[in-house]
């Protein structure tokens, strides 16, 4: 039996009047890769900022309902607390251009004012980058600016940035909507191995996608969450007509 | 109906031709005056010049150390005051855009920046130096900094506006405080644009006059001590220059031409600043 990690309780968000999100109830199972998708502004981009709580910093803005992480609501905590269990990676590659690939990897830490001894931040700096597949391409030139890097590597580097801080949950907003097909495919080969460790949420626009690398898919569509299933269930014998509709493109 | 496209043509050259003479012309009174003051000023400059103190009436050489000092004492003190608060105001101001202390603090600077310069002087003779009692540099240097604040106000938020949003949300998503997103990433990020637009406003507020006239006051000895009168380039210029004496124009053009180095460093140093830090995206 599998543990739940994340649970969203009848979940409302807004922007102002706008209903973005509504009565979302959602389990995510732990160590596996729940895919998000459904077509533009259907909401799934909204979930995803309320989990970390970075929707809350757009202006007039709000939620309701509960997200609860381990069984604690998250909106109890305080938000920096949340963002240190709960990591990101969004949809362009935004390492930090005035730092080293080091030191973009343990930004969390140093910028945090977290004072460690180099052999522990070397450790860090190494143990994400190997886990982000990207410790071999970089291991000579750490210490280079981090925008030098091509863009399938600077989303390899953010998602070592965000693990180094050893989240529990680690969201990824269309992760490889702005990368080439040999850089997608190596992310998604990427999304496998950090499922052992961690729990990964992704929103994408792509069906094939969602498909080849999640254990389970939800599907959002006008704010609502219209149905959630094991991948292979939902791709094969959807419930609803619209997850139907939107899996064969017979959309209107 | 075939155009005529020797007409056309003819019409096409003799507008470039207006264009070219036209940005001529407009350039030509800088270069006459650059070339005027070199040959009055280059004569007088030598070590002598900068290291003495000016001689009375009467005498030939001296030189103008004290008002050498005085200004880079002055400009420096001024840009101390400014550029805390012209950094913290143009990071409130690329933050908040829409708010309403935002949309007063933004005409505030606007209308700051289109101030006469002599109004401001004014406002601080009766501010500090008149319930202070004495001239001093202090108040000399109060004025420039209220000259160069919505410089640096300015300058600050243009740079840290066009940074792009999702540096601001990474460093949020990875946990960090507010302030350490500004301070450690976002400034950064920005640094070329605000130590230049920082190096701009020392260079604008160098050759103020008027501000100084009855805060600073000038001074014709050697002072150090900011609560002082003291001596600047501009108002040895302007005293020098209006006086009677030879001896004193030649220091004068002699300062005009030291004015003119300074501000041009600065405006080279500026140049290579924003290339030497630029942030790679």
């Amino acid at each position: 039996m599998e543990s739940t990690i994340l649970e969203a309780i009848d979940f409302d968000a807004y922007f102002g009047e706008n209903h973005a999100v509504k009565k979302v109830n959602i389990q995510i199972p732990k160590n596996n890769v729940v895919a998000v998708m459904g077509p533009s502004g259907c909401g799934k981009t909204t979930f995803l900022r309320c989990i970390n709580r970075m929707h809350e910093l757009i202006e007039g803005t709000s939620t309701k309902g509960k997200m609860l992480l381990n069984n604690e609501d998250i909106y109890d905590m305080h938000p920096i607390f949340v963002r240190h269990k709960i990591g990101m990676v969004f949809q362009r590659p935004n390492p930090f251009p005035n730092l080293s690939i080091y030191d973009n990897v343990i930004a969390g830490y140093k910028l945090n004012g977290m004072k460690m001894a180099k052999p522990d931040n070397d450790n860090i700096v190494e143990q994400s980058l190997q886990k982000a597949a990207l410790w071999n391409e970089v291991k000579d030139s750490l210490h280079k600016k981090g925008t030098f890097l091509s863009g399938g590597q600077q989303q390899r580097l953010c998602i070592a940035r965000a693990i180094a801080m050893e989240p529990e949950v680690l969201l990824l907003d269309e992760p490889t909507s702005a990368l080439d097909p040999i850089s997608t495919s190596s992310i998604e080969v990427l999304l496998q191995e950090l499922k052992k460790n961690y729990t990964l949420i992704i929103v994408t626009h792509n069906m094939q996608q969602a498909a080849r690398v999640s254990d389970k898919t939800a599907f959002f569509y006008l704010g609502e969450l219209i149905e959630y299933d094991i991948t292979k269930t939902m791709f094969t014998n959807p419930q609803d007509k619209r997850t139907q509709n939107y899996i064969t493109g017979r959309f209107s | 109906m075939a155009p005529n496209i020797k007409y056309r043509i003819g019409k096409s050259k003799f507008f470039k031709g207006v264009i070219i003479s036209l940005s001529v012309l407009a350039t030509l009174p800088l270069f006459i005056i650059l070339f005027y003051i070199l040959i009055q000023g280059f004569a007088k400059i030598n070590w002598h010049f900068l290291v003495n103190l000016p001689k009375p009436v009467g005498e030939t050489g001296g030189g103008i150390a004290n008002a050498l000092i005085g200004s880079l004492l002055i400009v420096f003190v001024a840009a101390i005051i400014a550029i805390p608060f012209g950094i913290m105001g143009g990071i409130y101001l690329s933050e908040n855009r829409k708010t309403n202390l935002a949309y007063w603090c933004r005409l505030s600077v606007d209308v700051l920046q289109g101030t006469p310069s002599i109004v401001v002087g004014i406002v601080i003779y009766f501010w500090i130096v008149k319930p202070l009692g004495t001239f001093s540099a202090l108040s000399g240097s109060i004025a420039l900094a209220i000259m160069m604040l919505p410089i640096v106000v300015r300058s600050t938020e243009e740079t840290l506006k066009l940074l792009p949003s999702t540096l601001k949300e990474a460093g949020l998503a990875l946990g960090l405080p507010y302030h350490k997103v500004i301070l450690r990433i976002i400034l950064p990020c920005g640094f070329s644009g605000v130590l230049s637009g920082i190096i701009l406003a020392v260079a604008r507020i160098a050759g103020e006059t008027a501000p100084l006239l009855f805060t600073a006051f000038g001074n014709p000895f050697f002072s150090t001590n900011i609560l002082k009168p003291m001596q600047s380039l501009p108002l040895l210029i302007f005293n020098y220059a209006t006086s009677p004496y030879d001896e004193w124009h030649d220091l004068a053009w002699g300062a005009a031409l030291i004015l003119l180095i300074w501000v041009l460093l600065l405006n080279i140093i500026t140049k290579i600043t924003t290339r030497r830090w630029k942030v790679q995206f």
